[in-house]
């Protein structure tokens, strides 16, 4: 067995044991935590990037915890499906706690901070496990970790985050107790909880109530945590309180791995032939997607709290993903997109949370009208802002753009007209609203606040810790987008098609 | 021929731009990098053209995409040369004259001006040397947004308001040109321009043809064809060198260029001759000539004026696009330089004298031509050109479009014959009571020793690039060959019509 095949495994269990080393190393010191996190984050980050050339070069890489075979033993695959989505979360953890490092102490007291650190390691370790595990129940147990520290990491700031830490509490765990209650009915007929297991024997039992039920369940149950409208009734508050790392996490991450749960369920454990045909979900599923397009938007163009609207966004962004997921039937462009939007909102939310982050921090500022002269007084963060709004609005060459494109090559495609004008009009949709943002930011001066705004004297200036995350992130907004462009990422896009066994390559 | 020079073309104001901004407290340096980006572009550009006359092709491919038979590179043919030329060469008299304006005026945020500046005119050359839509679009996406900072510049909410009315226009117009591009990949499998048309593309059903005919020319409302046009004369709080290169060159032909590219390398003649379409698309240029005109004579602010007129020239090009005959397409592509050209030196005019004596209505500029005589001399070559008469180099474009019209034959060629002859003599209408009060009357309340009679231009850095530009556009009246213009034009035509 090659070395780089204990990679997956590795990464899930010293994240967790490193997770209560820093705990104990918090006693003694209540700096070393971060550090311990971002050098073992920064090791797993290599080590992912091997998985994904293994993958890549070799092939799926499948792992029994010891040595048990499945479907006995819990079995850990990763194709180049969750090979992608691990650097990707890997890479967004260390940045986040790289800002972190500056962000934390005005938002959170300081004797509080190791613990702080232990639950976002914590929870970086169950995004981890939910990646890489092949066995549903284990899944599950990941699933509770990354969700159970979730709530707490919301609501360490206590004050007002305490509430909407309780609303994710009560929305989150119906969620995850009726993704087991869906995966213990589908066991009840296949009995096996192995993914690779369970799509052999699906087939045959396709007809079977318990089955559909089971899947039904689960279904739902994910799309509350990926809040899919309009199961998002948790999240704004949650993105508007929480402390602004872990909105940035949250944003980016944490909800991607969520909907790589379902992603998981439609195409490894089930398979397009169920949804489409004894299910009939597909088309339904896109005009939720279109739904949730249109509604979060709407919903972004009302607040008037950055976070809020920020949080939306997300939502109608969501339905991006999930668009690309509805229209995958039909075209393999489909299923591009949504792989693609997955980073690209990854690394432009993200961004634009961190961005938000930092204007509360130096100049106390949550509300869009107060944003005059914000450009003068952070020029970085200001610009790191607008390249990640464009990257919304899907302005080329930024990512945005890129999944835009994909995105309405499927619906084309796919023939299905309808989502093309849902799209371009979500693309004005967002324009609206991004761009209210930078014209404060940039351009809105109104005589006489100007004087005012000068007089309460700016805040300390940002530390280095939290503009470079933030700067490198809306650089990769950029780059990133322009490698859509091209034809480098083919490689990895037919491998995530074929091992999702879409059949088909582009 | 594979060459790179479209590519250093398009980084001379990339590189420029990224200079700027760390040079933003040492305002020579600052300008003196956009100086050199401008003269370097455009000597890049020009250097370009002697091949093309030969009848090549420079095709650079930056890099292939994902999607099959698609790629995003340059492909420098003879009509997008033209357009090339064109900007890059107004981007070094507009730098001059930004710098003396910008300073006289003593306007906040030049950085910021001169950074988008750069980016704007990186999407006009970008389009123009586009080798197909997918690379078009990207360009196309750069001018709007770039161009935004330069019209809300003054930051008053009034500025604010025509800025959002632009991007309200502009921003809708990039989805229909999205959508348009994306069905045309999905119906013709590429998104090349080629002479004559993309061939799969006859195929399709008429009624998508139809759809997608609209949808680019939806698109390309950047062209300001009525009723979508308004944003233009809004757009015009702008300062007036951002007036003059953006909304009389660089984005209003930006969209007349992607109507002439669409009606000339996308859906082709023939199927616009098949289809009907190019009455449609000759009607509303008609209906925008003359309207534009009528909305001119009633505009007392001279930069309005100028918009409207602008508007009614853009669809002259239009028309030469649609009337589909040699000379009408070749009256089209001359067209793009030559109004580019006396369209920049009106508003230069219009600026230098805003400068000079911070007026801006027509009615308050009686005997100015006294105190500004280069300035008036300048304005009034421009405006004799708008109208057609020789000898500036307007006389040659309409020409062409009139022999164009009268080839037609049929009845709808003479109607545009007489659209094209209306529209010229309402010029003449609402430009020459313009000339006639700055030269022969009397300011109003003039109190006679109050020096308003003396000579007082606007400083050299205004006045020198349009004395420049005014003389080019009687350069090409002589000589239309300068830049290789004219051979240009013939290159195109030949391309688009088969030999000569």
């Amino acid at each position: 067995m090659l070395l780089v095949e204990h990679f997956p495994v590795l990464i899930v269990g010293l994240a967790m044991f490193c997770a209560y080393t820093m705990l104990l190393a918090g006693y003694l010191n209540r700096k070393l935590p971060f550090f311990i996190s971002l050098a073992m984050n920064c090791v797993f980050f290599i080590m992912s990037l091997f998985v994904l050339d293994h993958v890549l070069n070799v092939g799926p890489i499948r792992y029994w915890q010891g040595g048990w075979r499945p479907p006995w033993g819990i079995e850990y695959v990763i194709d180049a499906m969750n090979a992608y989505l691990l650097v990707i979360v890997i890479s967004i953890v260390i940045l986040g706690l790289i800002y972190s490092r500056g962000n934390v102490k005005s938002e959170i007291e300081e004797r509080k901070h190791p613990t702080f650190y232990t639950l976002v390691q914590l929870m970086a370790a169950g995004l981890y496990g939910i990646t890489v595990t092949g066995d549903l129940f284990n899944m599950f147990i990941w699933l509770e970790i990354a969700s159970l520290t979730a709530y707490a990491l919301i609501a360490v700031a206590g004050g007002r985050a305490l509430r909407p830490a309780y609303n994710y509490v009560i929305m989150g765990s119906v969620g995850a107790v009726l993704y087991l209650f869906g995966v213990g009915w589908i066991y009840s007929v296949t009995g096996t909880l192995n993914m690779a297991d369970m799509r052999l024997l699906l087939p045959l039992v396709y007809d079977n109530r318990a089955v559909q039920m089971g899947f039904a369940m689960i279904v739902v149950g994910v799309m509350i945590k990926a809040y899919i409208f309009p199961l998002h009734l948790w999240q704004p508050d949650v993105y508007t309180y929480a402390p602004s790392t872990i909105s940035s996490m949250m944003a980016s991450v944490h909800v991607k791995v969520m909907f790589y749960m379902l992603m998981r369920m439609f195409y490894s454990v089930f398979t397009l032939d169920f949804i489409r045909h004894y299910i009939g979900l597909d088309l339904l599923t896109c005009w939720v997607a279109a739904i949730a397009i249109l509604a979060g938007s709407i919903w972004a163009i009302k607040q008037r709290n950055l976070r809020r609207m920020l949080a939306y966004s997300s939502v109608s962004q969501m339905g991006y993903i999930l668009l690309g997921v509805g229209l995958s039937p039909f075209s393999p462009w489909g299923l591009v997109g949504a792989v693609a939007h997955i980073l690209n909102h990854a690394i432009g939310k993200g961004c634009l949370f961190m961005c938000a982050g930092a204007i509360r921090q130096q100049e106390g500022l949550k509300d869009i009208r107060d944003f005059e002269g914000i450009g003068k007084k952070m020029p970085y963060v200001s610009a790191a802002f607008t390249i990640a709004a464009l990257s919304m609005i899907g302005i080329p060459p930024t990512a945005g753009f890129a999944s835009k494109l994909f995105l309405i090559l499927a619906s084309l495609d796919a023939a299905q007209y309808p989502f093309v004008v849902i799209l371009l009009l979500s693309g004005l949709l967002n324009l609206v609203y991004f761009w209210r943002v930078i014209d404060q930011i940039y351009f809105v001066r109104h005589e006489g606040t100007k004087n005012a705004g000068e007089a309460e004297g700016r805040g300390k200036p940002l530390p280095l810790s939290m503009v470079a995350p933030t700067l490198i992130l809306a650089a990769l907004c950029v780059i990133v987008g322009i490698i859509w462009l091209t034809d480098i990422p083919l490689p990895l896009l037919d491998r995530i098609l074929s091992d999702l066994r879409m059949g088909v390559t582009i | 021929m594979e060459l790179m020079t479209p590519l250093f073309a398009i980084l001379c104001p990339a590189i420029a731009a990224a200079l700027i901004l760390p040079s933003r407290n040492h305002p020579n340096i600052r300008e003196g990098w956009t100086i050199a980006a401008s003269v370097t572009m455009f000597l890049l550009v020009l250097s370009m053209a002697p091949v093309i006359v030969k009848g090549d092709t420079i095709r650079y491919v930056l890099f292939q995409s994902m999607f099959e038979d698609i790629y995003i590179g340059f492909k420098v043919d003879a009509f997008g040369e033209i357009f090339a030329i064109t900007a890059s060469s107004l981007w070094v008299l507009v730098s001059i004259y930004s710098i003396g304006y910008m300073r006289t005026l003593n306007e906040h945020a030049q950085t910021r001006y001169f950074f988008s500046f750069c980016f704007a005119i990186l999407g006009a050359v970008g389009v123009a040397l586009s080798a197909n839509l997918v690379t078009l679009f990207i360009f196309f996406e750069i001018i709007t947004i770039s161009t935004y900072p330069l019209v809300i510049h003054e930051q008053t909410p009034e500025a604010l308001r025509a800025g959002h009315k632009y991007l309200a226009y502009l921003m809708p117009a990039g989805a229909f040109l999205l959508f348009g591009i994306m069905t045309t990949y999905y119906l013709a499998g590429t998104t090349d321009f080629a002479p004559g048309g993309i061939k799969s593309l006859a195929n399709a059903s008429p009624v998508i043809i139809t759809v997608l005919f609209f949808a680019f020319l939806l698109g390309f409302m950047k062209a300001a064809w009525m009723p979508f046009h308004s944003w233009l004369p809004t757009a015009m709080i702008a300062p007036s060198p951002v007036s003059a290169l953006l909304h009389a060159v660089a984005v209003v032909k930006a969209g007349v260029f992607g109507i002439v590219r669409i009606v000339g390398y996308v859906i082709g003649m023939d199927l616009m001759h098949e289809l009907g379409l190019w009455l449609i698309l000759a009607g509303i240029a008609g209906f925008t000539m003359i309207t534009a005109n009528l909305f001119a004579i009633s505009q007392d602010n001279l930069k309005r004026r100028l918009a409207y007129s602008t508007i009614s020239q853009l669809s002259y090009i239009i028309l030469g696009a649609a009337l589909l005959t040699k000379d009408s397409m070749q009256g089209a592509m001359l067209h793009i330089p030559f109004h580019g050209y006396m369209k920049i030196t009106l508003f230069l005019c219009a600026g230098a004298i805003l400068v000079a004596t911070g007026k801006t209505r027509i009615s308050e500029m009686a005997g100015i031509g006294k105190r500004m005589p280069v300035t008036m001399l300048a304005f009034s070559i421009g405006a004799i050109g708008m109208a057609g008469i020789p000898p500036v180099c307007g006389f040659i474009s309409k020409l062409y479009l009139c022999l164009g019209a009268w080839a037609v034959g049929s009845p709808y060629g003479i109607i545009f014959l007489a659209v094209i002859l209306i529209s010229s003599l309402l010029d003449v209408v609402y430009f020459f009571p313009i000339i006639l009060t700055a030269f022969f009357s009397k300011p109003m309340g003039e109190i006679s020793g109050s020096g308003e009679d003396k000579v007082k231009e606007a400083p050299l850095l205004v006045v020198v690039p349009l004395t420049i530009t005014a003389i080019f556009s009687l350069i090409f009246f002589v000589h239309p060959n300068t830049f290789y213009i004219f051979d240009l034009a013939k290159m195109a035509i030949s391309d688009l019509f088969g030999g000569v």
